[in-house]
């Protein structure tokens, strides 16, 4: 007799989703399917307003990655405006958005490592689930969880300081940026008491590179074997093939790491990408129109961003990629859980581009903004923290946004989420005919790799307890609520 | 505990772009206001969208918090409580809870942070920003009183 097993909605991810696992008369797993059940209207929401109001609205997706909205509906505008894809603005345009978005890899990967992932790996997967948090964390290391909330505090701080406010600023316009680094601000983040100025952060995300190397050592079984699959990788690269999370060219990678996208101009986009409906989910599952949808999908976020990366441009993280890269000797790498490791190197690699930006003269003086040529369509693109973001708007003659199509990075990593999730399943729930605990937070920690953000679909009211539900037959025989 | 010399944070969040889910911003801008016309000097007022894990930080620069948002729930039409302590994290997403943050504040820090929670009610949560007029009824007199609250230990 068949069952199906259902956790909704998953904890620890921004949003709301639920799995549900289909086991057959013999124990073993069937199916699996991660199911995003919100509803975003956002591309709806926008049709009919002035263009210039898109950087401001969209944002309001989600109190997560609002920066990363703000900035690929503006780069988007940029296009319309006739300020061209990226190299077009003034150098104070590109570089003060370059530093609000280094504010917000930051201090988005410092939330995540710190504060949702670091519990599952300090105390493991099954530990009491009222030890899994920061809480437990400063009680074993405060130093490190102390950190952990001040780096978090550094890159909003940041974000303040360039797009205006922490959460849904106004920085970003089209063709530009509406404000310069204040010398204050500039003195504060080099040279500033500690913990809140570059250089103490610098040697924080080294420390916590070193807690992790640490832990991987004498925890490989669950960094390289908890799960892993072979995938397709796709994000921005610099032209020269450097980690450039702000601009560049789109390129994708197989599992062999042949060259399967080759660097194109994100504009034409839609040449090469497309996004397949299926009908138990909210979220489209994008593919590669060439490989097709069977196995055209592909992963985006940190670890993609390193698999396609030759270099970094700044020192320390150079340093660091050159050990990720030779783990896997050049080849790709195929363990999910090392988005751990490739998400604490950008935080590094942030850190480093921070310092080197609020060093630049160009972010304290300078035009502001530049326009050019009209134009009735463009696409923004850039490397949310979370993966590659797409922004796409068409207007009208009396400036009004008429289409708008977003790929969000958790869509472009919905069939990786869900391959990682059956993996987990498969290990995990073979044979089981009750769910503990610590199953049920496998389940969630493999979702968690990919630090998902689901609500840029809509901002859920309430707090939502875990509840596991086993079926069989149409039938209820076990349910557990975690709240 | 709260004393007239307390260094006092009064802590809105919420989002503005749903409806009454902005009532504590909006009620900070009131007391940030109110506090400029009173020339008082020892509360300060921030907003944010949610609770996070560094405003352990930051309340830990104060003697008392006041935290205000808006609330779901059948309060009528506003409920103030002391805030305890909470190592039972219930946070489910990236936003933690007023409980959380003081007791982080206290592992973290060593903040010992007297903290309060006013929960107005909200009726209308669309995408739109301005909150409904029903919620303003209640705002009013929800300010009313942390305006008599606060006036009683500064």
């Amino acid at each position: 007799m068949g069952q199906k097993i259902t956790i909704e909605p998953v904890t620890r991810v921004e949003g709301h989703g639920k799995v549900t696992i289909h086991i057959d008369n013999q124990g073993q797993v069937t199916q699996t399917r991660l199911h995003i059940v919100e509803f975003r209207g956002f591309e709806r929401f926008i049709q009919g307003r002035p263009y210039w109001e898109a950087p401001v609205l969209v944002q309001r997706l989600c109190g997560i990655c609002p920066v990363s909205h703000h900035l690929a509906a503006a780069k988007a505008l940029d296009v319309i405006v006739g300020a061209g894809t990226g190299e077009g603005l003034t150098p104070t345009g590109e570089k003060m958005r370059r530093l609000m978005h280094y504010g917000q890899i930051f201090q988005s990967h410092a939330l995540h490592f710190f504060h949702l992932a670091s519990p599952d790996l300090l105390f493991g997967i099954d530990s009491d689930p009222m030890k899994r948090n920061i809480i437990a964390l400063a009680l074993e290391n405060k130093d490190l969880a102390v950190q952990g909330v001040m780096m978090r505090k550094f890159g909003q701080e940041i974000i303040e300081a360039t797009a205006g406010k922490k959460i849904h600023g106004t920085g970003a316009i089209p063709g530009g940026i509406n404000k310069h680094l204040s010398p204050i601000d500039k003195e504060r983040f080099l040279n500033g008491p500690d913990p809140i100025n570059v250089k103490t952060m610098i040697d924080w995300a080294l420390n916590a590179l070193e807690f992790f190397h640490d832990y991987h050592a004498k925890n490989k079984a669950i960094i390289d074997e908890f799960f892993k699959f072979p995938s397709s990788y796709l994000s921005l690269i610099r032209k020269d093939g450097a980690l450039d999370l702000y601009h560049g060219v789109l390129r994708a990678i197989d599992q062999e790491g042949n060259i399967i996208l080759h660097d194109i101009d994100y504009q034409d986009y839609e040449k090469y990408i497309d996004e397949e409906v299926r009908n138990w989910s909210y979220m489209k599952f994008p593919y590669l129109k060439e490989i097709g949808k069977q196995t055209g999908w592909y992963t985006v976020g940190p670890l993609a961003r390193l698999n396609n990366a030759e270099f970094i441009d700044t020192p320390f993280a150079q340093k660091e990629f050159e050990i990720f890269k030779k783990y896997t000797g050049g080849k790709p790498n195929h363990m999910p859980m090392h988005n751990h490791w490739a998400r604490l190197i950008e935080i590094l690699h942030s850190a480093e581009k921070i310092k080197e930006l609020i060093e630049d003269q160009d972010v304290s003086e300078g035009e502001l903004t530049i326009k050019g040529v009209k134009k009735h369509e463009g696409v923004g693109l850039i490397e949310a923290p979370r993966g590659t973001l797409f922004h796409h708007y068409k207007i009208n003659e009396l400036d009004q946004i008429e289409m708008c199509n977003l790929i969000v990075s958790t869509t472009n990593n919905n069939q990786p989420m869900n391959e990682a999730v059956n993996q987990v399943a498969v290990k995990m729930m073979t044979g089981q005919k009750m769910i503990s605990e610590g199953m049920m937070n496998a389940i969630e920690v493999a979702i968690r790799a990919y630090d998902p953000c689901l609500s840029c679909a809509t901002h859920a009211l309430r707090q939502m307890p875990l509840e596991v539900s086993l079926i069989c037959n149409g039938q209820i025989i076990d349910c557990k609520q975690k709240f | 505990m709260v004393t007239p010399k307390s260094k006092i944070l009064l802590y809105g969040y919420g989002n503005p772009g749903r409806q009454d889910d902005g009532l504590g911003y909006t009620i900070a801008e009131e007391i940030e206001r109110w506090c400029k016309e009173k020339n008082i000097h020892n509360i300060d007022v921030t907003y944010n969208y949610q609770l996070n894990i560094e405003d352990a930080e930051i309340i830990a620069h104060y003697d008392v918090v006041i935290f205000v948002d808006a609330s779901v729930e059948t309060v009528d039409p506003y409920f103030y409580e002391k805030v305890q302590p909470s190592l039972n994290t219930k946070f489910t997403m990236h936003s933690v809870t007023p409980s959380f943050v003081v007791a982080l504040s206290k592992q973290l820090f060593d903040a010992e942070v007297t903290a309060f929670q006013l929960h107005i009610k909200g009726e209308q949560w669309g995408f739109m920003e301005p909150i409904s007029s029903s919620a303003w009824c209640n705002l009013e007199l929800a300010l009313d009183f942390i305006k008599d609250e606060l006036e009683s230990i500064i």
